[in-house]
């Protein structure tokens, strides 16, 4: 078997660490942290460019060496030589897939710095991983295969950096020894890359010959190119400026995680500082509310601090008893961000299910934590080439700009600074959770607050809702009967109203037939559709309870987030959820308009129960089982309830 | 120019994740495995939450078969003001008398891997935190710094969330769990250079020191307590050994040291030529693979 070269570089160090075990522990704690990405894709010869790294740097022992070796007699694909991409590819079944399928992390360390490495695959379907890697990385190392030049997916992999926020980049040529070390062949990669990069702004860059294999240019110059007058790969490595160090130039802000309330006298706000500085006695603002304090205390087990900058995880007391709780912001009181609801942002969406527009996802940016609604998007971007293509939803590794409503204000910042500086990752950047699955199915960039919330006033009116409910002497109230299909709310309902106008109630139904073939005939039964539907539903509702009546709805509404849309759009307290609760098989049973047979043939997609999730309701206003209950009866407990309600 | 080292990244980024656990977890706890790693965990820990008492109980899943000095350390940790300690034994592995002698693999199978997940299960917490860091093993390198766990415990690979910036999507269903590493990022040397900043108390037995061995199967085993088997043949030597890493004594493999300062193993392990794991048995058992293996069935 053909050994590689020795580890020359760290043998240096390997002296002090003989001699002076302590004076290289205490360099030890004075090191820097570079946070990297590696893109590429297997055939660039990325695992073998890491594998050499992590030998050179000597993280790799004798016995992983011996593993090595036997591993690439035998599975290995570099013939006699050592397959150094052994030792990065993981899980079982990427090696025998011969391929990367997740993001994975290593460690590497030199005498001044320390090095995570995020290592992503370069296939397009896993766009998704790239994004993940690139999140937390200060810099980009983009591999180029020198046999093959520029590909679509190196112009991909820039822009995907480029997009998260990563300004530096390293080209670095690979399989140099492929092209004979040739000059010529290097020159052309770099020239077509500055082409590329003047084009999308990708201006902090330098191109660096290597050859994984030999190991030229990688930890030392190497004698096979002494026509490159750069640094070698480490060297680069180890002196490039570090990212997230220039946090600390920007103005303060503390997403507060946590309080801490070990008794009555201390009140802590635990965080870490998202950027700039802080000391006791500087001015801060809580945002929302805006409400100014001062610190008093930084608080640590090893004694109060004088001062804590971006990056640390700290724990302040305030001056004042002010309201902050977890997603509270606390900044600086001259320079505090904004909050708003509505915005544009870029959006990748990453699960296998596409974005559906309108419906309600979990969203959490810092420590904060609200539903949003996402627009179909202004347009899709093609990665490749920047284009902007139409597109009504996001699928799997798409990114789209969209513009996205929350429920309630969030305390923000742009993603990218208007100064170009570093991303304010900590208070721009977010991610969306579906709220059954609780998948995280997307990540997205803040660019910009809308105003819309503000510049459109809502148009007063003269004669107030509580006007027309005292008019009809009665409050108004919205019954949202919820339940499988044939679960008996149609029925239910209808004998609810009947009670209602007895006792002389102003009341509306509303329900799939009154509405379906007017308001919403437009609409399918697409999941979209579906959501859009009971949006709709909603503000019709809401403009009859504002009217002074007593709604009555009667749809499946599936899925739980709409029904939180809407009760979120209703005055508080005057939304009743009815659940009519009937099981799938007793309703489908009854089967009354013969729709779950058909759904069974496959003649109905998506119908609810049978292809298509019924999230039931935790906590109903009122629960009716319809296994113990006749509809007249029923019918009766829900007047008699409305009744109290009334009293309330 | 920041003034943050490293070690001070890696702490700021490790209390995070606790805090940020605590914050939205319902039932929160930390499996404490009394090793080096655990015991920089429980002290990052206390950082995190000071001056409050830690919001979690620990929980030590107990094998019956750790040597003598865990659990002196354990039990005085445990007997900390502010310190919830919970030890946990499979009444089933207690019952049948399972060991490492007469057992083999079942013996990790039923005290470990099932004696975690009957915790798990029986006190109801949904968040567990491990002393795991992805430097240890291929297959720990991919894993998520909050890994979300089935019902059953069990781990899909190739379903795990995407994790952006520092953003955790800590959510679940009823029954789901999460096993969260807040030392997914330091290496073996982040966490000896840690040790000594900050003083922290660990098991004796990471220092060299003169105890009774015997040489089995190509490993130094120490004989620390009376039920030991001996086989035909096999001495009890005394030799001067440290461990490298702590689990059940007759499944650790000592190697033979004079190092009996921190400084001196780190001096050691920095120019040995084999790596943390190889003392243990464990890893051994299913060859390739079998760590990932382990974890999908719900081991740490």
């Amino acid at each position: 078997m053909a050994l590689p070269n020795a580890p020359k570089y760290q043998a240096d160090e390997r002296d002090l660490i003989a001699t002076d075990i302590s004076a290289y522990l205490a360099k030890q704690t004075s090191k820097e942290l570079l946070r990297f990405i590696t893109c590429g894709s297997v055939d660039d010869g990325k695992s073998t460019l890491i594998g050499r790294l992590l030998y050179e740097t000597r993280q790799i022992f004798d016995d992983q060496m011996a593993a090595l070796e036997a591993d690439s007699k035998r599975v290995g694909t570099q013939g006699s030589n050592i397959d150094f991409a052994l030792l990065v590819d993981g899980l079982t079944a990427e090696r025998e897939q011969g391929i990367t399928i997740d993001v994975a992390y290593r460690f590497f360390a030199t005498s001044k710095r320390k090095f995570i490495v995020a290592d992503t695959p370069g296939h397009e379907q896993y766009t998704r991983n790239m994004v993940t890697g690139a999140s937390t990385a200060d810099l980009a190392l983009l591999l180029v295969d020198a046999r093959k030049g520029v590909l679509e997916q190196t112009r991909r992999h820039s822009i995907l950096c480029k997009l998260v926020g990563i300004r530096r980049m390293v080209l670095a040529v690979t399989k140099m020894d492929l092209v004979d070390f040739d000059q010529n062949a290097f020159d052309a990669i770099v020239a077509d890359y500055r082409a590329f990069a003047g084009q999308v702004g990708i201006d902090d860059w330098i191109a660096i010959p290597v050859s994984g294999l030999s190991g030229d240019n990688v930890a030392g110059r190497g004698e096979a190119m002494r026509w490159y007058d750069g640094p070698a790969l480490l060297d680069h490595l180890e002196t490039v400026p570090i990212a997230s160090a220039a946090d600390e130039a920007k103005p303060f802000r503390l997403p507060v995680q946590w309080v801490s309330r070990p008794d009555q006298h201390f009140r802590g706000f635990a965080g870490q500082v998202a950027s700039g500085a802080i000391a006791p006695g500087d001015e801060v603002r809580i945002l929302p509310s805006g409400r100014m304090t001062k610190v008093a205390r930084i608080v640590t087990m090893d004694g109060d601090l004088h001062q804590a900058t971006a990056g640390q995880s700290v724990t302040v007391t305030l001056a004042d008893e002010v309201d902050c709780s977890r997603g509270d912001v606390i900044a600086a009181a001259k320079d505090p961000p904004h909050a708003a609801d509505q915005f544009e942002a870029t959006v990748v969406w990453m699960a296998d299910e596409p974005m559906t527009p309108g419906r309600g996802y979990w969203l959490k940016l810092g420590t904060q934590a609200v539903t949003a609604t996402v627009a179909h998007p202004k347009h899709q971007l093609n990665v490749n080439t920047l284009e902007e293509l139409a597109a009504k939803t996001l699928d799997l590794n798409a990114i789209g700009v969209a513009e996205l409503t929350t429920d309630r204000p969030i305390v923000f910042e742009a993603y990218e600074p208007s100064d170009g500086g570093p991303p304010n990752r900590a208070l721009g950047g977010f991610i969306l959770i579906d709220k059954l699955t609780n998948a995280t199915v997307a990540a997205g960039m803040l660019h910009f607050a809308l105003r819309r919330a503000e510049n459109v006033h809502w148009q007063a009116l003269d004669v107030s809702r509580e006007t027309h409910a005292r008019l009809k002497g009665q409050k108004p109230a919205v019954l949202w009967f919820t339940g499988l299909s044939g679960a008996g709310k149609s029925t239910i309902a209808n004998l609810v109203e009947k009670k209602l106008a007895a006792l002389g109630r102003h009341t509306f139904l509303l329900d799939g037939d009154n509405v379906r073939h007017g308001l919403n005939k437009d609409l399918g039964f697409t999941e979209t559709d579906r959501i859009e539907n009971i949006r709709r539903v909603g503000e019709v509702a809401k403009l009859m309870a504002d009217a002074g009546l007593i709604v009555l709805t009667a749809f499946i509404s599936p899925f739980r987030a709409e029904r939180e849309m809407v009760r979120r759009m209703i005055p508080k307290g005057e939304f009743i959820e009815v659940y009519v609760d009937t099981p799938l098989a007793e309703a489908e049973k009854r089967d009354v308009k013969g729709l779950y047979a058909k759904a069974r043939a496959g003649e109905l997609p998506n119908f609810t129960g049978i292809d298509s999730p019924y999230e039931a309701p935790e906590n109903p206003e009122l629960w009716i089982d319809t296994t113990e209950l006749s509809a007249e009866a029923a019918a009766e407990k829900i007047v008699v309830a409305i009744l109290e309600f009334e009293r309330r | 120019m920041s003034g943050l080292t490293h070690l001070d990244r890696l702490e700021a980024e490790s209390i995070h994740i606790m805090r940020e656990t605590v914050a939205e977890a319902a039932r929160p706890v930390m499996l404490y495995s009394i090793g080096k790693d655990s015991a920089v965990m429980l002290h990052l820990a206390r950082k995190a939450f000071y001056p409050a008492p830690l919001p979690f109980p620990l929980l030590h899943v107990d094998t019956t078969w750790k040597f003598q000095d865990m659990y002196r350390l354990r039990d005085k940790v445990g007997a900390e003001e502010g310190i919830e300690l919970i030890v946990y034994k499979n009444p089933e592995a207690e019952a049948k008398g399972i060991n490492p002698f007469d057992h083999g693999p079942l013996h990790t199978d039923l005290w470990k891997t099932e004696g975690l997940r009957q915790a798990l299960d029986m006190y109801g917490f949904d968040a567990a935190f491990g002393g795991a860091r992805r430097d240890e093993e291929k297959s720990r390198a991919k894993e998520r710094i909050f890994s979300f766990r089935t019902a059953s415990h069990r781990w899909d690979p190739k379903r795990q969330r995407p994790e952006l910036w520092s953003l955790y999507n800590v959510r679940k269903n009823p029954g789901e769990s999460m096993r969260v590493f807040p030392l997914s990022n330091w290496t073996e040397l982040d966490i000896w250079t840690y040790i000594l900043r900050e003083r922290i108390e660990i098991v004796p037995l990471y220092l060299a020191a003169r105890r009774p061995v015997v040489e089995r199967d190509g490993l130094l085993i120490m004989v620390d307590d009376d039920r030991f088997q001996l086989k035909d043949g096999e001495q009890v030597q005394t030799r001067s050994v440290r461990f490298r890493t702590l689990g059940c004594y007759p499944l650790s493999g000592a190697i033979e040291s004079d190092a009996d300062t921190i400084e001196q193993v780190v001096q050691e392990m920095l120019l040995a030529t084999t790596s943390e794991r190889q003392g243990r048995i464990i890893d051994r058992d299913a060859g390739e693979g079998s760590m990932e293996k382990k974890k999908q069935e719900g081991y740490f």
